[in-house]
């Protein structure tokens, strides 16, 4: 079978990638991956959280150089790495700072001694072997693994790359505010660089102003891989930004006014990216030409009664999606919905069923419902969920930092009501009405936001 | 909440900037000016602080950074927020 080298050399100058004003080439990328590869333990399992971009490329080349499988578990909280550890055995924790809730064995990568011997090339690795798993919430409280081939990464990053309108670009640059350690972040700020011969940009910026002085750092050609919710906030700043080459956001449906407004303000195409945890990338359209997506090159999609099957060489099988698609051909689809079960918050996904069973897992929690208030219809503005427990004896600040074991912040209830019985049917079923209406009772006098 | 200290002037107009901003359900004179505005404390997200520093940003005319080596510091409190604003508003 054919081998995949980790990367493409890039430009003239073999810039891999940038940290600030900082160059860094092929040579120093290779002695670093020596060294990250020496130091880590044996095992068959990694979860890489380094926050460092450059350092999580790295550690995932390291790891692939070891024989090991990089974990994308669907966030940090101890409970849920718990969990990750009973189902892999030997797992341990990849990372560049410390981290003081992190419950696997650590291994620290941002201070190594130099490796004894160099790589001599960039590694190739076997097309069909399993880089990485990533995992969606599932319905039962235990996250659903993924599998991803190399050779399925490294093909559909290539094929991002080119109809995002990337390839044969000379130096591009790409600048990302999502962290690796999600699909998105791996494929599009991560391996689409590198498979490309882009350098990748090592920071994650955060407020406004970190992304603008980021930018300000880059030459040109810049990519910038954002999100909804960073998008909005950008916008929101009356400030210049360096010309960009492209915007590339995903995670979440972008309002079509924001992206005219992107469109407008920094003089660049905005695409967006449609995926799910499942197949990873599938789908782009440009926000401003309209609903249709179009399939990436290679990959078909084709729609039945359970659904949207998206296929293609690089996925192995056809992976059904969980949102409500029509298909317009083979290659051209529209959007129509979510599964009202999936959560998105801030680019983070879950279904309500998961974070249910984590609410129920809570000594002491009798019963208990996740509810999602439908959107207060501004565009990009987050809604967060309500919760309700039936929990006597228990205060509500003890089932919060419960919870906060298992779940992510983002899931956490604003608010979690303390009740004495849930409206359940004559068949035990929440009805999602009877949810809202209880929602309304404890909410007479919602505050006006600053519209 | 009996321990709780009082507000000063600038605390509570932060305080209720935050509350409007965030949609809170609690009232600004709830916030505990010394308690932590992550997790244990009030519970806010980085979605929020974003949130935030656009509130921050048009209000007080100043934007914040992450460069900022106090930065952990700063999101520590509503009081030590507080005192940065004071410290960087240009309005």
């Amino acid at each position: 079978l054919s081998a995949i080298p980790f990367l493409r050399p890039g430009d003239a100058e073999g810039v891999v990638a940038r940290r600030g004003a900082e160059a860094i080439t092929l040579p120093q990328f290779l002695a670093d991956v020596a060294r990250v590869a020496a130091a880590l333990p044996t095992a068959g399992y990694v979860v890489n959280l380094c926050a460092d971009r450059y350092r999580f490329a790295a550690g995932l080349c390291a790891a692939l150089l070891r024989e090991q499988v990089s974990l994308l578990p669907p966030g940090t909280a101890p409970e849920l790495l718990r969990q990750l550890a009973r189902d892999y055995p030997g797992v341990y924790a990849m990372s560049d700072a410390e981290q003081p809730d992190c419950p696997l064995p650590l291994c620290r990568v941002d201070a190594l001694p130099p490796a004894r011997r160099a790589l001599e090339a960039v590694p190739s690795f076997p097309a069909d072997r399993i880089a990485v798993i990533a995992f969606t919430s599932g319905s039962t409280g235990r996250p659903m693994p993924h599998a991803k081939r190399w050779g399925s990464l490294c093909h559909s990053t290539r094929a991002e790359a080119g109809d995002l309108g990337l390839s044969h670009s000379g130096s591009v640059a790409v600048l990302a505010t999502v962290p690796a350690q999600h699909m998105y972040g791996l494929e599009t700020s991560v391996l689409m660089p590198l498979q490309s011969g882009f350098a990748l940009c090592a920071a994650r910026p955060f407020y406004p102003a970190d992304i603008r002085g980021a930018l300000e750092q880059m030459p040109a050609q810049r990519v910038l891989v954002t999100t909804p919710v960073h998008l909005r906030a950008l916008l929101a700043e009356e400030q210049r930004l360096p010309a960009l080459r492209l915007i590339v956001c995903a995670t979440a449906p972008l309002p079509s006014a924001l992206a005219a407004e992107a469109e407008q303000r920094y003089a660049a195409p905005l695409m967006e990216i449609y995926g799910f945890t499942e197949a990873g990338q599938v789908a782009w359209r440009r926000t401003m030409d309209g609903p249709t997506w179009h399939t990436l090159t290679g990959l078909h999609v084709r729609v039945d009664a359970q659904g949207a099957w998206f296929g293609g060489s690089m996925l192995g099988q056809e992976l059904l999606a969980n949102d409500v698609i029509e298909a317009q051909d083979e290659r051209r689809f529209t959007l129509h919905g979510r599964n009202a079960d999936l959560v998105n918050i801030g680019g983070k996904r879950t279904s309500l069923a998961y974070l249910t069973q984590q609410l129920l897992s809570v000594e002491g929690v009798r019963d208990a419902a996740f509810f999602a208030p439908d959107s207060t219809g501004d565009g990009a503005g987050v809604t967060r969920l309500t919760a309700f427990a039936v929990a006597p004896g228990l205060e509500r600040q003890a089932i919060l930092a419960a919870l906060r074991e298992r779940v992510d912040p983002v899931f956490l209830p604003r608010p979690l009501h303390m009740v004495d019985a849930l409206p359940r049917n004559a068949t035990g079923k929440l009805p999602r009405e009877a949810l809202a209406a209880l929602a309304r009772a404890f909410a007479p006098a919602r505050r006006e936001g600053p519209g | 909440m009996d321990t709780q200290t009082t507000l000063t002037a600038q605390e509570r107009e932060l305080a209720e900037l935050i509350v409007s901003a965030l949609n809170l359900d609690l009232s600004a004179d709830e916030i505990d000016p010394a308690a932590p505005l992550y997790k244990e404390g009030l519970g806010l997200d980085s979605i929020d602080i974003l949130e935030i520093a656009l509130s921050v940003s048009k209000t007080y005319g100043f934007q914040l950074k992450s460069d900022d080596a106090d930065n952990v510091r700063i999101f520590s409190s509503l009081r030590s927020l507080s005192e940065h604003v004071q410290q960087h508003r240009t309005k």
